[in-house]
């Protein structure tokens, strides 16, 4: 049994959000580079605790980016993954990237592929819908819990409302979220061992990019708090009511 | 060329933010000087005739129960079908979960360009640029698309629903619907809430509340809100109340009209689930949380005493209008 988990490269969480070169490109300086937290803490742990009940299963990496990736790659091996692959290309149109690993997912021919449920930085939660078109597998996503019935999986995931559970056979794709499993911290042994599994680095196939980033803006800054008196609660409703025409 | 909806439904109903990207899609065929056109899928009981009044001319139906559940498999193939059959070159979906789990998938198979949580109206003047939000709404980028084919997937609360007069012309879409590969064994409903992401109003606790013996104050303000309840990570996490109320980074992300947050201190990842809400009252003791910062209208106060006063003084409102 082989899983692709898709892992990205992103800015932490508590990182300050500015631009440079005219707005087109996201100002790095100072910047904490983690994995996706979706696609570590959820996807990557739960391929790893699969692992842990069936010491046969392989764990392969996937990520689309150029050789700054490298830290990342190394951290999620050494958390649990066997072999990583990088797509040495920073474009970021997202059927771009779906597109590159679903080449890889086609050649190595993986039973299960786990993503986040979208990266922290471009929001755009389209590369596992994607990849599953590409390989032509059944998709879930939004996934809380994943459980595996030898070649069945079964899947909770969110709904609009509620959550439904579905059964589904491999070969499956599912985008995770919370639920699934929890953070974990590599561990000595873990990080000695990362440093000689294998990361392979591999140039891009010819794919067209469909969309490109123009340019970004930050939000215009709020006018300011208006502060009202505990004392005087009644002075809130009226400004919720005639000015902000929120109740 | 024609600008297609998705007008996505739930038990026979078309949604609420299907309304929203009805009217959304509406203004961006008049801006291309073309027509608007919306797709149903599934069986419903509403009468589709009436989505007329979002501004569409037609709307398309692919009448097969099979869809009355979403499989993106199969959603995929018949809404990339139905863009084939009636020419669109735009494809606008609503960023719901069911968009989230389809546009991606149905772009791939057009092998079309998608901006997903597009947030305005597209620029059509020179090319097709769409603003989206990204860094979990801290910024935005301008993304242009290329392929002769566009999808959008719209954040839910950023266009305004635009409700006139106007009835459609139904028709019956004929596509093959292949037999859905995943079986749905149960389905959970949250019965007797408001679902967060549909919400107009969301009342927001944290740890401020102390105790979840103490969600009284915070429950009795959202039922006579009509309001969705939320909380914050580390109630979550604690147990005081259930996950799926968790709003921020790793939790749901809300953009509702009014968010009020009862003893949240307002960390850098909360404001990520929440900040696009369009009016945010923050209600804390200590003056030096940074929400104040993130906030419309904020009262440095016990949140005990505050909240109970608050809420007599929004059903004297409501009795009076």
């Amino acid at each position: 049994m082989k899983i692709l988990v898709c892992v990205s490269k992103t800015p932490d969480t508590t990182s300050k959000i500015a631009f440079t070169n005219g707005n087109t490109k996201f100002d790095e300086a100072g910047v904490q580079w983690i994995i996706n937290p979706y696609d570590e803490w959820y996807a990557l742990v739960r391929a790893i605790e699969l692992k842990e009940k069936d010491p046969s299963i392989v764990i392969h990496l996937v990520t689309v980016g150029l050789a700054d990736c490298d830290p990342i790659i190394r951290k999620a091996l050494a958390l649990g993954g066997d072999e990583a692959i990088r797509i040495n290309t920073d474009n970021s149109d997202s059927y771009y990237i779906a597109a590159q690993i679903a080449e890889v997912a086609k050649k190595g021919g993986y039973d299960l592929i786990l993503t986040g449920k979208e990266t922290i930085d471009y929001n755009g939660s389209s590369i596992a819908g994607m990849v599953a078109e590409l390989v032509d597998a059944p998709y879930v996503s939004l996934a809380t819990l994943f459980e595996l019935n030898g070649t069945t999986a079964s899947i909770t995931r969110e709904i609009e409302g509620g959550e439904e559970v579905a059964e589904v056979s491999l070969p499956v794709v599912v985008s995770c979220q919370k639920g699934m499993a929890e953070q974990r911290i590599p561990n000595m042994r873990g990080i000695m061992a990362a440093r000689t599994k294998p990361l392979q680095v591999a140039e891009p196939a010819a794919i067209d990019a469909l969309t490109s980033i123009l340019s970004f803006e930050l939000p215009p800054a709020k006018a300011g708090v208006k502060l009202v008196s505990p004392d005087n609660v009644a002075e809130l409703v009226r400004l919720l009511h005639e000015e902000a025409k929120a109740i | 060329m024609s600008v297609l909806i998705f007008a996505d439904q739930t038990e026979g109903h078309i949604k609420k933010a299907s309304f929203e990207v009805l009217s959304y899609g509406a203004a961006l065929a008049k801006q291309m000087g073309t027509s608007a056109e919306a797709l149903v899928l599934g069986t419903v009981t509403d009468d589709l005739a009436a989505l007329g009044k979002y501004g569409v001319a037609k709307v398309h139906q692919v009448a097969n129960e099979t869809l009355n559940h979403v499989d993106a498999q199969l959603y995929a193939k018949v809404i990339a079908e139905a863009v084939t059959a009636t020419g669109a070159t735009v494809l606008v979906f609503s960023h719901t979960q069911t968009g989230k789990a389809v546009s991606a998938r149905t772009a791939a198979r057009l092998k079309a360009g998608i901006v997903t949580g597009a947030c305005a109206l597209p620029d059509t003047s020179n090319g097709f640029t769409v603003k989206k939000t990204v860094f979990s709404g801290k910024a935005f980028a301008n993304i242009s698309i290329s392929s002769p084919i566009k999808v959008i997937s719209l954040n839910l609360n950023s266009f305004k629903t635009v409700a006139g007069e106007g009835t459609a012309e139904v028709v019956a879409l004929n596509v093959a619907v292949d037999a859905s590969k995943i079986k749905i064994t149960a389905i959970n409903k949250i019965v007797g809430e408001v679902p967060l992401t549909e919400a107009d109003i969301v009342v927001s606790g944290g740890r401020g509340l102390k105790g979840p013996e103490n969600w009284g104050v915070l429950l009795d303000l959202a039922k006579e809100l009509h309001a969705g309840t939320a909380c914050s990570r580390p109630v979550g996490d604690a147990h005081w109340r259930p996950h799926h109320e968790h709003v921020g980074q790793t939790g749901v992300q809300i953009a509702p009209n009014l968010y009020i947050a009862l003893g949240i201190s307002g960390a850098i990842q909360h404001l990520a689930g929440v900040n696009r809400s369009k009016v945010i009252v923050v209600i804390n003791k200590d003056p030096e949380a940074p929400f104040f910062k993130a906030a419309d209208y904020g009262i440095v106060g016990d949140l005990f005493e505050v909240v109970p006063k608050l809420t007599e003084e929004i059903k004297k409102l409501h009795a009076s209008t």
